[in-house]
């Protein structure tokens, strides 16, 4: 091994940055689905919401060279987007799932048209927090570059998995997504929950988007995005609608797509094509193991249109 | 009549009522007006055409002969290599009376290209990549393609003498044989700088995926690379992610100098300009369009970004020599001795290869020196 290069133990240092480099775009797609779905809704329109998030956060960042205030911009962007999709999904006999993939296409067809003038420009990035100082080495140091996202995402995760159950806020989304009827006996409203709740996770989704273009990869152009915003939304299911299981499944997926560059970069080049697999195939074994013959699906919520 | 030399109404009009004047009046022959032959010219782009990459690369290409007179110019981008493309060529013909199309990506050809060629046989076709071949494919399509690896050579020497760990590093998308000409000219021109030099390639499997190409480069980086290059559509996140990690880059398909600032040593960069403006020269004249053809640094279709300020005087110097001689058509990049690898010898003492080489086009190896696999 020579001095350069940190050999072997980069792989383990590759999939624990790359999970953390990788994981936030899945983290805020898939909370914010997670409090969609937890009010009776799915959005598949998440990845139009992600890709026009990360346009717009771009492009404010352009225009005001204020990433804060990109940020700020997607998450209104993604708003809108909840809020058509809420608004079109309260009519009798929409179906949640075709307005999503319709909403997916506009959100994707409008950030193509209107982030054209963006893809050359330079944008500043977010500011992330320098952990490794302590280490000598460069690459740790390079890893432990943190995005402040990634806290405020992990933050988030506990935060939600503590307001579903002890808030009563959590109390009426559940409410909503596990009975209808029960939540109108209560006296609620599904459909304005349901709009707040798709607007609130669209909004989460399209911050995922501002890491994106904002940080890492760290630049706006229409392939930006490939299918975070789709495989975000499977990682809910994944998780059971658990938030602090979005987290760890976000990590998961994270730190499985840096193995397939990280052994390639050590010289284990052999059968690359499978390593890029290595998420989806963990996916799988997982699913197989936790899955039971006696229940289906612990913890959906009971008005959900997959469930029923 | 020939869709080639077909006008749209306005400019027939135009034409006709020019000829008609000059008859009356000598005084008017020879105007502008018809001195140039209205011709409408179809750009097809697989992504968008300003990526830093490949497609930019050829619309700054459309962009040159959009300033010769008489020329259309009608682009279309983000046209996927689907039945989509067909559409957007029928479109382009029917409602836009293009009579020369370009469709850029290497995807267009089979079936989409040669289905419209059937179907239009008064537009000429003209085809991206080396796929055409005379007696298979119709008459009125053709390839054209460049031989970009002496520039990827060229920046191998910048590369090697910019390296301090004798590293070098490149994201690679496929491992196709022009792919791999790159990735071995690029360790072959830093190698004949200083023969200890290694090139670590990571595949990433598609042309386009933004944020694997960047964990690529941070593992390229974490094992000690300190010059990047690369061969994915858009070079761009490459670019961007081994500047801001403090790693030279040497570009590839267009000039990204401003993206890495003076981390960015030189580029091996297209020069379809010069290209497109030959095939327009000969259309307008009435001539042969040409259905094969190719050229590298030496007939002007690859160009070398300017030296970055990092390039250091000794650098300078043998590259100017290298490019002058590749200029020349005197380099021969692939030459033997040389070994894969895995340590077979690929190309024998006795033999060396000028940059057209047809043997260069099935290459599948990766030679000694580069750490990476083809599978």
């Amino acid at each position: 091994m020579d001095e350069s290069g940190i050999g072997f133990w980069g792989v383990p240092l590759a999939i624990f940055a790359g999970a953390i480099r990788v994981s936030t775009p899945f983290i805020f797609v898939s909370l914010g689905e997670t409090i969609t779905e937890r009010s009776g809704r799915i959005n598949l329109g998440l990845e139009g919401t992600l890709v026009f998030g990360a346009m717009s956060a771009y492009a404010v960042t352009v225009l005001t060279s204020s990433p804060w205030l990109g940020v700020l911009a997607a998450m209104a962007t993604g708003a809108v987007f909840g809020l058509v999709h809420g608004w079109i999904c309260k009519f009798p006999k929409v179906n949640d799932i075709a307005i999503g993939i319709a909403m997916m296409q506009f959100g994707l067809g409008l950030a193509f048209f209107l982030g054209k003038p963006f893809i050359q420009p330079a944008a500043p990035k977010l500011p992330s927090i320098l952990l490794g100082g302590w280490s000598g080495i460069p690459q740790v140091q390079a890893a432990l570059n943190i995005n402040v996202l990634f806290f405020i995402g992990a933050s988030l995760a506990v935060f939600l998995f503590w307001a579903f159950k002890n808030t009563r806020i959590g109390l009426t989304l559940r409410v909503v997504g596990d009975s209808t009827d029960a939540a109108r006996a209560m006296g609620l409203s599904p459909d304005t929950v349901r709009l707040l709740a798709t607007a609130v996770g669209s909004s989460l989704a399209a911050v995922g988007g501002a890491y994106l273009s904002l940080y890492y990869p760290g630049s706006w152009n229409e392939g930006i995005s490939s299918g975070q915003g789709l495989m975000a939304v499977a990682l809910v299911i994944f998780a059971r609608w658990n938030p602090i299981g979005c987290f760890l499944a976000a990590l998961l997926f994270g730190g499985a797509g840096a193995l397939g560059p990280a052994l390639q970069s050590v010289g284990v080049t052999q059968g690359y094509y499978l390593f890029y697999a290595a998420p989806y195939v963990l996916t799988l074994i997982i699913l197989i193991i936790t899955s039971s013959p006696t229940r289906s699906l612990a913890g959906a919520p009971g008005v959900l249109s997959l469930t029923k | 009549m020939t869709k080639l030399l077909s006008m749209n109404r306005r400019n027939f009009l135009q034409t006709s009522a020019a000829g008609a004047l000059a008859g009356m009046m000598p005084g008017l022959a020879g105007s502008p007006v018809s001195a140039q032959t209205a011709l409408t010219i179809g750009f097809i782009y697989v992504g968008p055409k300003d990526d830093y990459g490949y497609n930019q690369a050829h619309a700054e290409g459309a962009a040159v002969i959009k300033a010769m007179p008489g020329i259309t110019l009608v682009e279309e981008e983000n046209v996927p290599e689907t039945v989509d493309v067909q559409k957007t060529m029928e479109s382009m013909i029917n409602l836009d009376g293009a009579a020369l199309l370009f469709p850029t990506s290497f995807g267009y050809f089979d079936p989409h290209m040669l289905a419209m060629a059937a179907k239009y046989p008064d537009v000429e076709f003209r085809h991206c990549g080396g796929l055409w071949q005379e007696g298979k494919h119709p008459a009125n399509t053709g390839s054209y393609f460049g031989y970009i690896h002496q520039g990827q050579y060229l920046n191998g020497i910048a590369a090697g003498y910019a390296s301090k760990s004798k590293k070098i590093g490149f994201v690679a998308a496929k491992p196709i044989p022009q792919v791999l000409q790159n990735i071995n000219a690029f360790l072959l021109g830093a190698r004949s700088v200083d023969p200890a030099i290694t090139c670590q390639v990571i595949f990433t499997g598609e042309w386009s995926l933004a944020v694997k190409e960047a964990e690529a480069t941070n593992a390229l980086i974490d094992q000690g690379s300190d010059v990047i290059t690369c061969h994915v559509d858009g070079p761009k996140v490459v670019v961007e992610t081994a500047a801001g990690r403090g790693a030279f880059v040497c570009g590839y398909h267009a000039n990204q100098s401003a993206l890495a600032k003076d981390k960015y040593l030189t580029g091996a960069e297209w020069a379809w300009g010069n290209v497109y403006t030959n095939f327009i020269k000969a259309a307008q004249s009435g001539g042969k369009l040409g259905n094969f053809v190719r050229g590298g640094l030496k007939d002007g279709f690859v160009k070398m970004s300017p030296l970055g300020p990092a390039v250091s005087a000794e650098a300078r110097k043998k590259f100017e020599a290298t490019l002058a001689e590749a200029t020349a058509g005197k380099l021969s990049v692939f030459k033997g001795p040389l070994k894969d690898n895995k340590g077979n010898v690929v190309i024998t003492a006795d033999k060396a290869y000028a940059e057209d080489a047809i043997d260069l086009e099935s290459m599948a190896y990766l030679v000694e020196g580069v750490v990476g696999s083809t599978s």
